[in-house]
């Protein structure tokens, strides 16, 4: 038992966390998909992973849009409790900047030399990237902005790129869509876990709508997906077969999917904060450490 | 006090003007020997070349002492009313970064400016640095000017050094920068929106640069500002938004309101009076300004819980200088709106060319907090107190009987007055004068006189006239109970739902007041004030009238389509209904009903299926 556990310890290979999340739908009636994303986004910085490893898209604006009664603030619920917009959010790529080409090449690393740091995902190959996608979509596609659209072929290729590359250690695709299952059929690199909210044929539903503010102000997969996400601490054992467990079909109408035949540990040995949080391994060492002498450098080899 | 119930006439400002002016003027230098801060700003601008006179900007920390050698940071918060009701709050915060960089010297040690935009200015070479975010519009004709305008969306000019080789590039990749620190789509700034302006946009530090091929101006107009902007603009501040002024920047208020404009701007400025040193200079400025329905509900009532809801409990430990300044240039003589807490601190300044007074509030000192460790200014406007005021309307449910009460108000602070009440009241109220009632500040109040004549049904109505005594500074109620008469159904009116209407109460009085009115000259006076003539001294007469009363009285249903229906409803049952029964009925014979015995025996025989009897 003490064996298993230090073996949980250094089981994940990880040293950093990052995440990708992208809300691709523009105009006022698509308000869930972004309450969506930025629910994700809180949970992630509650998690731990800060804003600096965030890379968030947002395609429009409903916090400060001219038609929400409560400006700055975006609601899960109608009972309006939570804001998951908060007092401390930072948008990387908002508006029109949200399109296929920017995100992929945020995913592959091909971005022009002056994009600043915080519109970069600088992974390496020992970190875990989450990425969540909502929007609109289809058999095979996800749409952009109403005007463009991404197709599974191209969301593979992305990622084995990511993987020649190096860029990642373990990824972790969620996304909430209609046919959402239809996006992860043709991964075919190494360490991908995917989930969907709805199989090839059926459509992901919106929660429940607000009359105050006038749209729906959540998708159903990721309304349940926040509620086990709030009880999720940075030191839960929680793991990836509990998440596969969020949303049955009495209460999402769709059915949730996932696939883990390309992930080489075992889902139920995943703590749920290898993707979602930023937990710091710590070793403790007995012997002192003299940092006022002066550094000796090492011998040649 | 008796003074400020006065209300002024004609005649009396005519003759008195001039007095009051000089009254005026002297208290106020008597208040300047007093109270007034040292303002003589002029020459320190000097040197700080086209400075627009920035809001009760006070002079830079600079003592006649040689300067300090250290980063400076000031921050104050300016407040002003606005005619239209709406309020006006300009925070800016103030940082001075030691460092020359008209000499070749490396940066490389930040104390209170942001290594973000240090990094920045080094990097590439900035002279100067204006970047806004604006969501809404200047309304100039509604609200005057503001302290430091800006266009919608977003705005970035900047003036590089004269070392850069490259503009463009550099402009591009500086766009790019910005965009990343600020969350903005700056990235969108290219050549096909960027211009370089040969007049317009002169530098607002020191220099003199007349080579306009280092200046880039572009506008974003559809940037939107919302609190992703608000965060990273806060993090360049050196208390953050965890002390001083910057606790009230909170998001959730800020973007509810009519214009809201944040702004960085970067300039070198002079250390010293001789300029021999420069520094650099960042004012990170932040203008809303609430309207008066959708964040005041309403009321002309302003406080900073009630636009920023929160208060400020100290000053940045970091700051030389925290002020909050109230525009009180339109109130000199507090008629108009009163500050709360109280200061006794004041100060002018020139503003756009117009001399502006302000209270002030000083947040390094401790005394400003007062006892509860928070201060929270409050704006209340004067609201007109009228001396003699009434209401009346029907209370109780029903159609059947109901109340009228009548409340007579005396807002004078310390004289009581008689006041005449006249209610006429149609007949088809039928009011019970036992149930009369007046009282004052709960307790009973007999009137001096009462002369009631009651109605006669459809001749005469009732008329009911009191002299009620008003103690001062209360409210009178007189309540008397009625019941509805049922009308004879001619004569109700054609609309009976609308309610039948009772005319105002009158109330006649003699309201106190200090002035001589002198009855016998009529000439030189204009007509409103010599309608009423009036003898005495100290009161003149007043004549106030009610709200007339609609009244519900129990209504026939004289709707035709009902009518019809259950008349016709009625001719077809009776008359289709007994012909088609005549018509269609059968008729049998009916034997008579056989014995208590054989009746037993039927009901065995049919339990047993046997054909009865």
């Amino acid at each position: 038992d003490l064996n298993d556990k230090a073996g949980q310890f250094f089981n994940s290979g990880h040293t950093n966390n990052w995440a990708v999340l992208v809300c691709t739908s523009r105009f006022w009636f698509n308000y869930r998909h972004v309450a969506n994303t930025l629910s994700v986004y809180r949970s992630v910085k509650r998690l731990g992973i800060p804003d600096s490893r965030i890379v968030l898209m947002l395609a429009d604006d409903m916090a400060c849009n001219h038609r929400n009664p409560k400006p700055a603030t975006v609601f899960s619920h109608k009972n309006m409790e939570l804001n998951v917009y908060g007092d401390d959010v930072e948008v990387d790529y908002r508006g029109y900047e949200v399109t296929v080409e920017n995100f992929l090449r945020v995913l592959t690393g091909r971005l022009p030399a002056s994009t600043p740091r915080s519109k970069r995902l600088l992974s390496d190959d020992r970190s875990n990237i989450l990425i969540y996608l909502t929007g609109h979509g289809g058999n095979g596609f996800l749409k952009f902005q109403d005007s463009e659209e991404i197709s599974n072929v191209e969301l593979a290729d992305a990622f084995e790129q990511m993987w020649q590359k190096r860029r990642y250690n373990e990824l972790l695709f969620i996304i909430d869509t209609c046919q959402g299952a239809s996006m992860y059929e043709r991964f075919y690199s190494p360490n991908l876990m995917a989930l969907a909210s709805s199989q090839v044929g059926e459509d992901s539903l919106s929660h429940q709508p607000d009359l105050a503010i006038g749209v729906h102000l959540m998708d159903r997969y990721t309304f349940y997906l926040l509620e086990f996400l709030e009880d999720i601490h940075p030191s839960s054992t929680t793991n990836m077969n509990q998440l596969f467990k969020v949303c049955p079909k009495s209460q999402c109408v769709s059915t949730p999917g996932h696939r883990t035949d390309l992930f080489l540990r075992d889902p139920g040995r995943v703590l749920i904060t290898d993707f979602f949080g930023s937990v710091r391994k710590v070793e403790i060492t007995m012997e002192t450490i003299n940092l006022s002498s002066p550094m000796e450098p090492l011998p040649e080899r | 006090i008796a003074n400020s119930y006065n209300r002024p006439t004609l005649i009396q400002l005519q003759n008195t003007r001039e007095e009051e002016e000089e009254q005026q003027t002297t208290a106020q230098q008597e208040e300047q020997t007093k109270r007034w801060e040292a303002t003589e700003l002029e020459e320190e601008h000097v040197h700080d070349a086209a400075v627009p006179p920035l809001a009760g900007d006070p002079p830079a920390a600079d003592p006649p002492s040689p300067p300090p050698s250290k980063d400076d940071f000031q921050e104050e918060l300016v407040i002003r009313p606005l005619h239209s009701g709406d309020i006006y709050a300009s925070f800016q915060f103030r940082t001075v970064w030691d460092a020359d960089f008209m000499g070749d010297q490396k940066v490389s040690h930040y104390r209170l400016f942001p290594k973000s935009l240090g990094q920045v200015i080094t990097k590439f070479s900035v002279r100067e640095l204006h970047i806004s975010f604006t969501q809404g519009y200047w309304r100039t004709m509604q609200w005057g000017q503001p302290y430091l305008p800006s266009p919608p969306g977003a705005e970035l000019w900047v003036w590089f050094q004269d070392t850069v080789t490259d503009v463009d590039g550099t402009w591009k990749e500086l766009t790019n920068v910005l965009s990343g620190i600020f969350c903005a789509s700056l990235n969108f700034i290219d050549s096909t929106n960027t211009v370089q302006p040969s007049a317009s946009f002169k530098p607002l530090g020191i220099g003199n640069v007349t080579d306009h091929s280092f200046l880039r101006y572009a506008t974003l107009p559809r940037e939107i500002v919302c609190t992703e902007n608000l965060t990273p603009w806060k993090k360049l501040l050196p208390c953050g938004s965890k002390a001083g002024l910057s606790v009230l920047l909170k998001s959730e208020k800020l973007f509810h309101s009519t214009f809201h404009s944040q702004a960085v701007h970067v300039r070198p400025v002079c250390q010293d009076p001789q300029c021999r040193t420069t520094s650099m200079e960042l004012r990170q400025t932040l203008n809303v300004v609430f309207d008066l329905h959708t964040s005041g509900q309403g009321k002309r009532e302003w406080s900073l819980f009630k636009m920023f809801s929160r208060t400020l409990t100290e000053a940045c430990p970091l700051a030389s200088s925290s002020k909050v300044y109230v525009d009180v240039t339109d109130n000199p003589q507090g008629e108009q709106f009163e500050l709360s807490p109280a200061t006794p601190l004041l100060t002018q300044a020139v503003v756009l060319g117009d001399r502006r007074t302000y209270s002030v509030y000083d947040l390094t000192q401790q005394a400003s907090f007062g006892s509860s460790r928070s201060l929270n200014m409050l704006l209340r406007w004067k609201m007109l107190r009228p001396l003699l005021h009434s209401e009346r309307y029907v209370a109780g449910y029903g159609l059947q009987a109901g109340e009228i009460h009548t409340l007579i108000y005396n807002h004078h602070p310390y004289r009581a007055f008689p006041v005449l009440l006249l209610s006429a009241v149609p007949w088809y109220l039928r009011l019970y004068i036992h149930t009369l009632t007046v009282s004052s500040k709960g307790k009973d109040n007999r009137p001096s006189y009462i002369h009631y004549q009651p109605s006669k049904d459809r001749e005469r109505p009732h008329l009911l006239e009191m002299l009620l005594q008003l103690p001062p500074n209360s409210v009178t109620e007189v309540t008397v109970e009625f019941e509805r008469a049922l009308l004879k159904w001619t004569e109700y009116t054609p609309d009976p739902n609308h309610g039948f209407y009772v005319g105002s109460s009158v109330i006649s009085a003699l309201v106190p007041s200090v002035v001589a009115m002198d009855t016998n000259s009529t000439l030189d006076r204009p007509l409103f004030s010599s309608f009423f003539p009036c003898k005495e001294e100290a009161s003149y007469f007043m004549r106030v009238y009610t709200e007339p009363l609609l009244v519900n009285l129990p209504t026939p249903d004289f709707s035709m389509p009902y009518n019809v229906i259950c008349l016709t409803c009625t001719v077809v049952a009776v008359g289709y209904g007994s012909l088609y029964n005549l018509l269609t009925r059968t008729f049998q014979v009916d034997e008579p009903s056989p014995g208590l015995a054989k009746r037993i025996a039927n009901v065995i025989r049919r339990f047993r299926g046997v054909p009865l009897l």
